[in-house]
């Protein structure tokens, strides 16, 4: 039996083909003393790369997915492991086929080339043995293949043991991890205990368990895929090698078809749900099988059956073509269907690269090992970020209802404001009756139901008839609705009321309360007690970590608040500057405190018919935070906006907030004051006001001075970033964050269209805009813009290009529109003085 | 030529079993069901007979409900309709399940020419509901076929004893069990499992009896070896294999 | 009494039977054994010194050869005269088709392939035994209910014991009554080799049996390239044919074939459970495998950790050289 060393730099515990990606990338980085282990044999130690389909369609609607899945392609191809044979993506529904066309726009808009929309005969001519009768249509992806990831995986593992970097374990079980001090500090094995800076979890359905013996959580779930091998395949006899056909997606059934050798692999994506918990996989030597493959279930595919039977009658229909091999193949999915990376929340040290598919192992590996070594990989891992979760969504139940519901989507036509059905009404406000009886429409963020609209406002709609810009198109009017448009503008008469609830809000305090604050913020944060601070917040290389609000309530006090979705990943950020000795701590005071928003021209006046104390610009300046009393309630007001008018926000302990609002409702009635949701707070009020987004604009690929944030003078204290920011406002900037208003919504059926963001820019040849970095332009952010009556697009343009009045294309549903840059960097389209929010 | 093979559903094992906490069953958390080995060569059997000579393939079977998925599978393969005796899920004993089969054979219309069964079962190998079958319907039976010819309503068949082959031939109407070696068990068609959905399964609900032979608890058979001797590492240790092949004389 | 069965050929001994009556002495010392059709005198002279000193041997026109059902019934009206506690015969293809009939003539349950027996002490209460199942993987503990206990032996599962200074069994004939239908099923004539070109699975001394590790279709060559040098056949484990690698009759195990060569190559087979049970049973088994954990090392005799696209070839041109 072997032992295992009893140091390392890093234990990597996994042997597919994260585990093996993540430990040559850290090879690669120059880390050393690196041991890997795995509980199964090698090369195949029986997780789901063992029975991947391996095959990569690189088009997704996620950047972040796309550019993780290019790299890896590269990476696979580089490897010699990489086979091309094209794919196409069929449509059997009209809704599909508008679909595809908006897959073609995100390939456009994330860089892959070569794709196109093919007629059925086209689709025929590439793939003989369907039946184009069934389908309207496929969009054709010529850089689809397929990939040897076994392979990848051990000619990665050789090249960190030829580089000395490396040693690899098989047949090692963990049987614990000790944590000191909040810091991973020993893998304990059935051959030896290893003691480690780093441990790094890659153990696809198992990660759960082994971050569980560290106290750490990993929300996945092991799920089933399911695939039958049939053949042999008369007309593959000739086939040699891997694979020479094109990969078929059957979207609509969610199904796909794969020739391989001489048979043929179908998968299905279409069955129940069948979860599992990673306690129910069994080892190497129980499992009939693997202990990813179990045992298939043949009733949960009779109607795949009967679907490939119909698109490929003459291969599934004939009878010598018989199943050689079928399995319940288990993958590891998630609550939100995006990977779980990253440095856990809860250890100090403790990483993973878990619920990550073929398509994406080598690409993430290089990721997440750029992030342990440099502090941030190239591409933003936001989305993927496990410090994502907020309590409730660590939760078994909120993994498998999400999960389930989410997997009959793997090939679905998902609306890119599509709100989930299951394990709603979670975070509440203490409002939420009162809105509810205003029929407000909620949406879910960060398990906080948030009205996006209250219908109790539809009769603006008759007042401001066509500027409410409605949509008679299906798919934008979806999860919209014009009355959005009309509480802006009445808004923008009166004032609204907007519910802030999902904030995430968390208190920095203790001596050295103002270096951490400090280190983190790019703006000076040494400012007056009462002074709100809006800044970006960086990472090493200079882009956006987040931009979030500090409100310094003392002297070695201040708090933080931002948006709830990516509080998490703040907390986290914030936390690991915290010095080792205690001298400052973190609080989350996000369920203390509930937050009301009051803004428009009559804010002032509503909110003084409530309070004594004064509010005058004089008095009360903007970014600026004090205690005000309202009737009984003493309310920390805090004179910021994200709608661009004048207006408070107003944070209450969460028991009185109902208070707050019912003295503020009443307050109100005398001004026309309306209820608004987040459908004004978070696109409209904000576009027109061209205020960026997390996430959408700010993204660790775009820096300060591309997003036209730089402040005229720069702190002298240090900050994270700082380096990498002053050498940004030195050099030219290459790429310029400009808002767009669309000229022309007119498609070639006459329909008035609205796009809903992420389309491709394009020049006025149709050709792609792409930077001297290689981005490409593409609409960060889009929404209707009701004070000037435009549809408003944040894009970044190179800065050559960045003209106010040039004319570009954009491209939504595979027509193209004219569109002119209305204004260059950060200059609001709306009110670009500021009058209202400093009056 | 109407054919009836009996099928066991058995649970498909990894290397290592594991026992429900009361030593009693297997526990088939993580684990699949197929038949019996020798099974899927008497389901091949009787569809190709079936194939050559027209009539009817008839499955059968005791066990629990969820049997009906190991019906299908075979339906799938060809045979026309199947009969599931239902228990529910305990073992029976080799008489209680012999009685029940032949109960069930004795209410078909049909009058089987030929009964098929596998030459064992995985799990209980108890090596007699066959001979108590045939001996309740009086046919002669023949056990271990591993060759198979049927002419003029006479059952040519070969079965193996060390190196030499023993020929029997026996008049139909008969019982036959069959070993793996005797074809090579066709698997399903897509075409053939969408058929099969639409296939007849008849349930009944047999009587059951006290146990004769009665199973008190199970537990997984210590491994008898010592362990392999390591040679080595790779082709270095090859030199070693070589002298091993020697030792046992294999290599002059 | 505990009447053992002594399976022949043409009167050409099963071995395994002395075993049983090793066994049976274990749990009483009157054993008394009983032939089928025509014995020579050598065997009642081994079945004496291994300590039945009595050889029933039945008497028949028709008993010529093996006629299992006709077995059956002579046992049966054997068992009428003389009222053993128990009839036990060896757990062997035809040790437990023949005690099957005995059984099911009398009505009476049947324990086969047992590696213990525990005769009831007191009237009325079971018979115990222990038997294997799943292919001697699983062993169940069982009560046996009836006044006569009919078994099989695990093959193996004793050795066979001679008794000092004990001299040859004594044999007594007895007729048997036969109707025609005991006789329908009877060994009509023999086959030689079988008639298949090539080394089977069964016949082969050397078997080079190649796993999921040997990683598709391509990789077999290296195996039938070997298997041929050394005169052997090529097998494969259920995870190969599954994936359609290999054809179904080169499976070896339960499943498939079992088989029990001189030497057995298991080269990227893991070891599942089913994939043993076919092997087991070989005299020499040498494991190729980059896992030195796979379950199939417990069953190994010797093992080579490795990557067998390495070893294989490695080992084919080492012994051609040898062979020069």
């Amino acid at each position: 039996m072997s032992t295992v060393p009893s140091k390392a730099k890093a234990v990597v515990i996994g042997a597919g083909i994260v585990g093996n990606s993540i430990a040559y990338h850290l090879a690669r980085l120059g880390w050393r003393d690196l041991v890997q282990i795995d509980k199964g044999p090698l090369p195949n130690p029986g997780g789901s790369t063992g029975h991947a389909s391996n095959f990569i369609f690189p088009v997704d609607h996620s950047k972040e997915m796309t550019a993780i899945t290019m790299d890896s392609v590269r990476q696979y191809t580089e490897l010699g492991t990489f086979t091309q044979c094209g794919g196409i993506e069929v449509a059997r529904t009209p809704e599909r086929m508008q679909e595809l066309q908006r897959r073609i726009s995100s390939g456009k808009s994330w860089g892959i080339e070569g794709s196109r929309i093919v007629t059925p005969a086209e689709v025929k001519a590439l793939v003989p043995y369907i039946d184009e009768s069934v389908i309207l249509g496929g969009f054709y992806t010529p850089g689809v293949g397929v990939v040897d990831s076994l392979r990848a995986g051990t000619l990665m593992r050789e090249k960190a043991v030829e580089m000395g970097a490396l040693q690899t374990f098989a047949n090692i079980e963990v049987l614990g991890m000790d944590v000191e001090d909040g810091r991973i500090r020993r893998v304990r094995t059935d051959h030896g205990d290893i003691e480690a800076e780093y441990v790094v979890i890659a153990t696809g359905c198992w990660s759960p368990r082994l971050a569980k013996m560290a106290g750490a959580s990993i929300p996945l779930t092991p799920a089933v895929h399911q695939m039958k091998d049939i053949g042999p395949v008369p007309f593959f006899a000739d086939s040699r090698g891997d694979i020479e056909w094109p990969i078929i997606r059957d979207m609509d059934t969610n199904m796909y078809e794969r020739q391989h050798g001489t048979g043929l692999e179908v998968g299905s994506y279409a069955h129940r749900p069948i979860l599992y918990t990673p306690e129910d996989i069994p080892s190497n030597a129980t499992a009939a099988l693997s202990p990813t493959e179990f045992p298939f279930t043949q009733d949960d595919f009779d109607l795949q059956d009967e679907h490939s039977l119909e698109l490929m009658p003459s291969i599934i229909g004939d009878e010598n073509v018989r199943e050689k091999y079928a399995i319940n193949g288990i993958l590891s999915l998630t609550p939100d269907g995006m990977p779980i990376l990253g440095e856990t929340p809860e250890v100090k040290g403790l990483w993973t690269a878990s619920a990550v598919w073929v398509k994406e192992g080598p690409g993430t590996g290089k990721a997440v090992a750029e992030w342990m070594v440099l502090g941030q990989s190239e591409i933003d891992l936001h989305s993927s970020d496990i410090a994502r979760f907020h309590e409730h969504q660590k939760t078994t139940y909120h993994v498998k209802a999400r999960t389930a519901e989410g997997f009959n989507k793997t090939y679905g036509i998902v609306h890119p404001s599509e709100q989930y059905e299951s394990n709603r009404n979670i975070r509440l406000s203490p409002f939420y009756d009162q809105e509810e009886a205003l029929g407000a429409e909620f949406f879910e963020t960060a398990g906080w139901e948030r009205p996006f609209w209250y219908n109790s406002n539809a009769h603006l709609l008759e007042k401001f008839g066509d500027r409410v810009m409605p949509r008679t198109s299906e798919w934008e009017a979806r999860w919209w609705s014009p009355i959005i448009n009309a509480e802006h503008l009445q808004m923008r008469e009166t004032a609204g009321v907007v519910d802030l609830s999902a904030f995430a809000i968390f208190d920095v305090t203790g001596p050295a309360a103002l270096s951490v604050v400090q280190k983190v913020a790019v703006r000076q944060m040494d400012v007056a007690v009462g002074r709100v601070v809006y800044t970006p917040v960086l990472a090493e290389n200079g882009g956006f970590k987040s931009d979030l609000t500090i409100m310094r309530l003392g002297k070695n006090h201040f708090r933080v608040v931002t948006g709830g979705a990516h509080g998490m990943a703040d907390k986290k950020w914030f936390s690991d500057q915290l010095p080792s000795d205690g001298s400052a701590q973190i609080f989350d005071q996000t369920s203390s405190f509930t937050t009301i928003g009051v803004w428009g021209p009559l804010a002032r006046q509503i909110l003084a018919s409530i309070t004594s104390d004064d509010l005058s610009h004089e008095a009360f300046k903007f970014s600026t935070c004090r205690v005000i009393e309202i009737g009984p309630l003493r309310i920390l007001a805090s004179r910021i906006s994200y709608v661009g008018e004048l207006g408070w926000e107003l944070y209450i302990p969460i028991e009185q907030g109902a208070k707050l609002w019912d003295l503020i409702w009443q307050a109100g009635k005398a001004h026309s004051m309306i209820p608004v949701g987040i459908g004004v707070y978070g696109t409209t009020g904000r576009l027109e006001k061209s205020y960026r987004a997390y996430g959408a604009e700010l993204e660790t690929e775009y820096n300060v001075v591309e997003a036209g944030m730089q402040t005229p003078k720069l702190k002298e204290q240090d900050f994270i970033g700082k380096a990498a920011h002053l050498r940004h406002r030195e050099g030219a900037s290459i790429t310029t964050l400009c808002s767009l208003t669309v000229d022309d919504h007119t498609s070639s059926t006459g329909e008035k269209r609205y796009m809903l963001g992420r389309e491709p820019i394009l020049n006025l040849d149709g050709s792609p805009i792409i930077d001297s970095h290689g981005r490409r332009s593409y609409v960060t952010s889009a929404g209707s813009a009701p004070s000037i009556g435009k549809h408003v697009l944040m894009t970044y343009l190179p800065t050559d290009q960045a003209v106010m009045g040039a004319k570009f294309l954009v491209e939504y549903l595979g027509e193209q529109y004219p569109v002119t840059v209305a204004g260059v960097g950060a200059t609001p389209l709306f009110d670009p003085s500021n009058e209202r929010i400093l009056s | 030529m109407d054919v009836l093979v009996c099928l066991k559903r058995v649970v498909l094992a990894g290397s290592t079993f594991v026992l429900t906490p009361d030593s009693r069953d297997i526990d088939t958390k993580h684990l699949g069901f197929g038949i019996s080995p020798h099974e899927e060569n008497a389901v091949e059997a009787g569809v190709q007979l079936v194939e050559q000579m027209g009539g009817s393939l008839t499955l059968l079977t005791l066990g629990p409900t969820d049997a009906e998925e190991q019906l299908r599978s075979q339906l799938a393969i060809g045979a026309t309709r199947g009969i599931l005796l239902e228990t529910e899920g305990e073992d029976w004993d080799p008489q209680a399940t012999a009685a029940a089969l032949v109960e069930a054979i004795k209410a078909e219309e049909t009058n089987f020419d030929l009964l098929i069964f596998g030459a064992e079962s995985a799990d209980s190998a108890g090596y007699q509901i066959h001979i108590r079958v045939a001996h309740a319907l009086g046919r002669p039976i023949v056990t271990n076929v591993k060759s198979m010819k049927i002419e003029n309503g006479i059952a040519h068949c070969e079965r193996v004893v060390g190196t030499t082959r023993e020929i029997y031939e026996v008049p139909l109407p008969a019982v036959i069990t069959v070993r793996d070696g005797l074809n090579i068990p066709r698997y399903p068609s897509v075409p053939g499992r969408i058929q099969a959905r639409k296939k007849p399964i008849d349930h009944k609900k047999p009587t059951p009896r006290v146990p004769k032979l009665e199973k008190v608890s199970l537990s997984v058979a210590p491994s008898n070896t010592a362990g392999a001797q390591v040679l080595g590492n790779g082709p270095e240790a090859v030199p070693a294999l070589v002298e091993v092949l020697k030792t046992i004389g294999i290599l002059a | 009494m505990i009447l053992v069965l002594i399976d022949h050929d043409l009167g050409e001994l099963d071995p395994l039977s002395l075993r049983v009556i090793t066994a049976a002495r274990k749990l009483t010392s009157d054993v008394q054994a009983v032939a089928i059709g025509e014995v020579g005198a050598n065997l009642a002279g081994v079945v004496g010194e291994y300590g039945a000193p009595i050889l029933h041997v039945a008497k028949h026109a028709a008993l010529t050869d093996y006629t299992p059902a006709a077995s059956g019934r002579a046992l049966a009206q054997l068992v009428e005269t003389l009222e053993p506690e128990a009839v036990l015969a060896a757990g062997s293809p035809r040790g437990n088709e023949q005690l099957a009939h005995l059984a099911t003539i009398l009505d009476l349950p049947m324990a086969a392939e047992c590696s213990v027996i525990s005769l009831s002490k007191t009237a009325g209460a079971p018979h115990s035994v222990t038997r294997a199942r799943w292919a001697a993987n699983l062993l169940e503990e069982a009560f046996v209910h009836s006044d006569l206990l009919i078994a099989t032996v695990l093959a193996f599962s004793v050795e066979a014991e001679a008794v000092p200074g004990a001299g040859p069994a004594k044999v007594e004939m007895f007729e048997v009554n036969l109707e025609p239908s005991d006789l329908l099923v009877r060994v009509l004539s023999r086959g030689g080799e079988s008639s298949k070109g090539g080394v089977t699975l069964t016949d082969a001394k050397v078997i080079v049996s190649g796993g999921r590790g040997v990683g598709g279709p391509d990789g077999f060559a290296q195996l039938e390239e070997l298997a041929g040098l050394l005169g052997g056949a090529v097998g494969c484990s259920r995870v190969v044919t599954s994936a359609g690698w290999r054809p179904h009759a080169e499976q070896v195990g339960q499943t498939g074939t079992k088989v029990a060569p001189d030497l057995y190559i298991a080269a990227g087979i893991s070891g599942a459970m089913q994939h043993i049970a076919g092997c087991k049973n070989s005299k020499t088994i040498v494991v190729i495998n980059t896992d030195p954990e796979a379950p199939i090392m417990a069953y190994a005799d010797y093992a080579k950790i490795g990557d067998l696209h390495k070893v294989i070839p490695a080992l084919t041109s080492a012994i051609r050289e040898m062979k020069g």
